[in-house]
């Protein structure tokens, strides 16, 4: 399992991590973003490309 | 085989070719030079929240992975010529340094005023973290600011030193701020909303000369009135670092033309195999919007790009088998961008700048909505304000629209009740 967490602070609700990881991130009927903790092992890849394209940075895997 | 890659350029589009790279498996030397002083950093707060002091120097560098522990940077180093046939790559001062493939992702810098006065203290551009460090420590809420420009940038600044009381001006040439390539009726809607905010606008006029002793005190305007300020930014727009690069068979007129494997083409179209380009310094085609190759200044794009030239180079390790694979998947990545300027939040993808029709498709512009930005029937790109979940929606329709297959698009009728569906297809 991975743990994913999301730094509200900074956290604009772009939305550019849904398109990377669907199963993970996804937009409320608010806009507002809406995450998972952990995920399964099999969406590492999505998750990091998530972290990568997330343009406040916010998003980081729990070590 | 390939044993070591250099990468020229230490920003986004660097820092995500070396760890795509590592994430590709490849294990060879790699080397990471860049003329900033810094460790790559995250540009897009620098004209926001970073210019509001809202967040710290250290919120804006990317964390350095375990991933690419074993990478060697070398900032402060300006890399001052190549030579693709040798190589080789020469520095400032005078260091040399080999490469089997070598990727530039050498970006931007600003262009700047060329006119009287503009070398006045008090004259800024916005595009590094010190240039940036260096207009915030310049701005109190006494300050009286000039922002020549009325682009995305300009206007973000704008709003940005408005919100710290600054009295603001932007000047443009256009009718409205953000005109190309927003179109008329969003661009007005933005100046009407920003106006609201206190920003006032000096549209279709241009900065003759910067008045001034020895700092900035005015602006002269080509409609002969003269304004006072002690701070201009000037946000002109930019042009693509590819000077040094001077004298190896490339086509670096208005960006390096590629592939779209990201390998910088000679005149006669040939690739080089071992030279790519990523980021905003590389002019690449893009099956989604046409044949045509275009340089693309958005946010996503050097992470993509150079994703792809890291598969490939990866690929070309492995042997011609896996890179003849690499090379037939198809890469046409969505361009996505937004903007926020007071309580305007801004998202959208595509390629607005191919446009010939733009179209309201959902929504009232003076509060949420969503134009649509056609070429001919085809969907070429999609901006809000607000609605994100349905913008990602038209999203998804433009990833859709030219199959899998990398085929020419199809063409796109909208869902949305609101817009005109052209009368040859009902």
């Amino acid at each position: 399992m991975i743990e994913i967490r999301v730094d509200m602070n900074r956290c604009q609700h772009y939305g550019q991590c849904v398109f990377e990881a669907p199963n993970v991130f996804q937009l409320n009927a608010q806009d507002r973003l809406e995450w998972k903790a952990t995920a399964d092992d099999a969406e590492l890849s999505n998750v990091e490309a998530a972290i990568d394209i997330c343009p406040m940075q916010a998003i980081s895997l729990a070590e | 085989m390939v044993e070591s890659v250099v990468i020229v350029g230490a920003s986004l589009g660097g820092i995500r070719a070396a760890e795509a790279l590592r994430r590709s498996a490849f294990s060879g030397a790699i080397t990471v030079i860049g003329d900033e002083a810094h460790l790559p950093y995250n540009r897009p707060p620098l004209s926001k929240h970073f210019l509001a002091s809202q967040i710290e120097l250290e919120a804006i560098f990317f964390p350095r992975r375990s991933l690419v522990s074993d990478v060697s940077w070398h900032v402060g180093t300006r890399i001052t010529s190549a030579d693709f046939d040798e190589q080789t790559l020469t520095s400032a001062h005078s260091d040399t340094y080999s490469y089997d493939s070598l990727i530039i992702a050498t970006g931007l810098r600003p262009k700047r005023l060329r006119i009287p006065g503009s070398e006045l203290w008090g004259c800024f551009a916005l595009r590094t973290l010190d240039d940036a460090v260096e207009l915030r420590s310049a701005l109190t809420p006494e300050s009286r600011v000039v922002v020549v420009g009325s682009g995305f940038i300009g206007c973000e600044v704008a709003a940005t030193v408005r919100s710290l009381g600054c009295e603001v001006t932007v000047i443009g040439r256009d009718e409205f701020p953000m005109q190309r390539p927003l179109g008329t009726e969003l661009a007005a809607e933005l100046m009407r909303r920003n106006e609201d905010h206190g920003i006032r606008f000096r549209m279709l006029t241009r900065v003759k000369q910067i008045l001034g002793e020895d700092r900035v005190t005015g602006v002269a305007l080509d409609d002969g009135t003269t304004m006072e300020c002690n701070v201009v930014v000037e946000a002109v727009g930019s042009q693509q670092n590819t000077e040094w690069l001077r004298g190896n068979d490339i086509d670096a007129d208005q960006g390096i033309l590629t592939d779209s494997a990201m390998r910088v083409l000679r005149r006669d179209g040939q690739a080089w195999k071992n030279v790519f380009a990523v980021g905003d310094v590389a002019r690449f085609p893009n099956k989604l919007f046409g044949d045509e190759a275009s340089t693309v200044e958005h946010w996503n794009i050097p992470t993509e790009t150079a994703k792809r030239a890291a598969e490939i180079i990866a690929a070309g390790v492995v042997g011609p088998e896996a890179l003849e694979l690499a090379l037939s998947r198809r890469f046409a990545p969505i361009p996505s961008f937004w903007s926020d300027q007071f309580d305007a939040h801004l998202l959208a993808y595509g390629m607005l700048g191919r446009a010939d029709r733009i179209k309201l498709v959902h929504g009232r512009v003076s509060t949420e909505c969503i134009f649509g930005y056609f070429h001919g029937e085809t969907l070429v790109g999609v901006c809000g304000i607000g609605n994100r979940s349905m913008v990602m929606h038209y999203r998804d329709q433009l990833a859709q629209q030219s199959g899998s297959n990398g085929s020419d698009p199809a063409p796109f009728l909208l869902t949305s009740s609101r817009a005109d569906t052209p009368k040859a297809r009902q």
